[in-house]
Parts: structure tokens; sequence; C-alpha cells
């Protein structure tokens, strides 16, 4: 194991995670729910009474990019992978994270804050394939 | 939960993830791959959130249902197939959303196709020939969503 000391990024990620964690605690303060991304997108494909605030929260962290790029430069998003390999995992990412009622948001942040077992079991279950993946891909393949 | 709170909320969580460097794919691939030249970023990102995490939901424990500790076929089958998906491209689903508000076209076609994995897997479990296979495991519950548990 060799640490990247070139793009290696403590204190940007701490910061950033402090308000990802923030903002996850307000939500589960103010209202009650677990901030869930995969849960709020798959929602969209409901109409129900809650169905707006679901594609309100959502329709911010589309904004958040542009909000926080007029501030601080921020670099364009990299897709190293092509167009068949985004879309199989897009497939991959859409189809397990419903399966598993739960993806990076709902289980990594929000469960793991609340000592789930479960949420924890998904967490180390889906960074271990993730991994494994990563492994196959740039080691292997 | 009102939409002005809603937004306000998916503005703050997207400049986390933005901050933090989720929305980079190649920085997410970067903390995955521990065996090449490893970026351990993403460590303190999920070290950030979650000590914050676990102060305020604390204090939110009695507005949430008591978390699950059920441990299903669902629930692992679930977790590795999206941890191939995102060890294949670097996007999980909140920065593959953020990422389409800096007009990245593969954003857009990652989130279709997440969305339509999401319908398959909604279909997948009406099916009897799937419950069977699951042992009838399939869970529709929406642990992330409110409500439920996670």
């Amino acid at each position: 194991m060799a640490i990247d000391w070139l793009n290696f990024t403590p204190w940007a990620a701490l910061a950033g995670g402090l308000v990802i964690g923030v903002s996850a605690g307000i939500m589960a303060l103010g209202s009650g729910r677990v901030l869930g991304v995969s849960g709020f997108l798959s929602g969209l494909l409901e109409t129900d009474a809650e169905w707006t605030s679901r594609a309100a929260l959502l329709l911010g962290l589309v904004l958040a990019p542009i909000v926080v790029g007029a501030f601080v430069a921020l670099p364009a998003p990299e897709v190293d992978a092509g167009w068949a390999t985004v879309i199989a995992g897009g497939l991959l990412v859409g189809f397990g994270t419903r399966l598993a009622s739960g993806c990076t948001s709902g289980h990594g942040v929000c469960g793991l804050s609340r000592l789930s077992l479960r949420s924890a079991a998904a967490t180390g279950l889906f960074m271990a394939a993730a991994v494994a993946t990563v492994f196959v891909v740039r080691h292997l393949a | 939960m009102r939409p002005l709170f809603a937004l306000s909320i998916g503005l703050l969580f997207g400049a986390g993830l933005c901050l933090s460097g989720m929305t980079q794919p190649t920085k997410v691939l970067g903390f995955l791959d521990i065996t090449g030249r490893w970026d351990p970023s993403l460590a303190f990102v999920m070290g950030g959130a979650i000590a914050i995490g676990l102060v305020l939901f604390h204090r939110a424990r009695r507005r949430l249902p008591a978390p699950s500790a059920r441990v299903d076929q669902a629930l692992v089958a679930g977790s590795l197939i999206f941890g191939v998906g995102w060890g294949l491209v670097g996007f999980c689903p909140g920065p593959g959303v953020a990422a389409l508000g800096v007009g990245e076209p593969k954003a857009v076609a990652f989130v279709v196709a997440m969305l339509a994995g999401m319908g398959l897997q909604r279909l997948f479990a009406e099916t009897s020939i799937a419950a069977r296979l699951l042992g009838g495991s399939i869970s529709t519950a929406n642990d992330c969503t409110g409500g439920v548990t996670a």
C-alpha cells in the first residue's frame, strides 16, 4: 500500500464530511427522517404526499455544485469509465441499493451514526465489493 | 417535511459532497484502490460525517424508530451488487445526482440507468420466482426514506 500524497486532501475531506453529517443530522432532528439518496430517488417513482419534498431535496443536490462553484473553484467531475460501463454501473447501483434498502448516505452515514448493525453490515459489504471491483478492473483486467 | 426544508438540506448535503471530493469519481476510485496509489481522503469524509452524525442522531433518537439489526439475504445481495456498480464507475447515488448540476453527460446516463435499475428491482421483487429464489426475504421496506428503519 502506497499513499497517494499528491491527491490526498484530508482537511477538505474532513470539512466536507462534517457538512454531510450536519445536513443528515438536521434532517433527522427536524423531520424525523433518514437522509438516504437512493430512497429519495426511488421515491420519485411513487406519487404520494411526500413527492414534492423528495423532489426538492434532489433538486437541492443538483443545484449544490452550481451554488458552491460560485464561491470556490470546483474541478469538473472526471469519469474514466466508458459509456457502457457507466450504464451497467448505474443499473447495478440502482438495483443493489433498492434491494439493500439504502446506499452510502442511508446506510453509510446515517446508519453508522445510529449504530445500526444492519447498516454496518451493508456498509462493510458494499465497501468490500467496491474495493474488489476496483482491484479487478485496475490490476487484473 | 416541508419542500423548502428539504431543498435546504439537499443544498447543504450536496455542498458537503462537493467540498469533500465525493463528486469526483477519479478521487473515489483512488480511495477504493487500496493496493494501488491509495488516496485515503474519503476515510476522512466518512469519519467527519459520522463523528458529527453520532451526536446529532443521538439527539434525534426519539424522532426515529430504533434501528434494525436484521441482516437478510436481500441486504447482503443488494449491498454486494451496489458495491460492484460503485467500483465500476466511482459514483454512488448522491454524488451521481449532484454531478447532474455541472452538466456531466455521463452523470445523466448514470442517473437514468440507476432509476431503471430501481424500477427493475421493483419488478423483480414483485415476481413470485424471485420471491421463491430468495426465500421470500425481499424487503420492500424503504429503510432510508423516512419512517422505516435503516
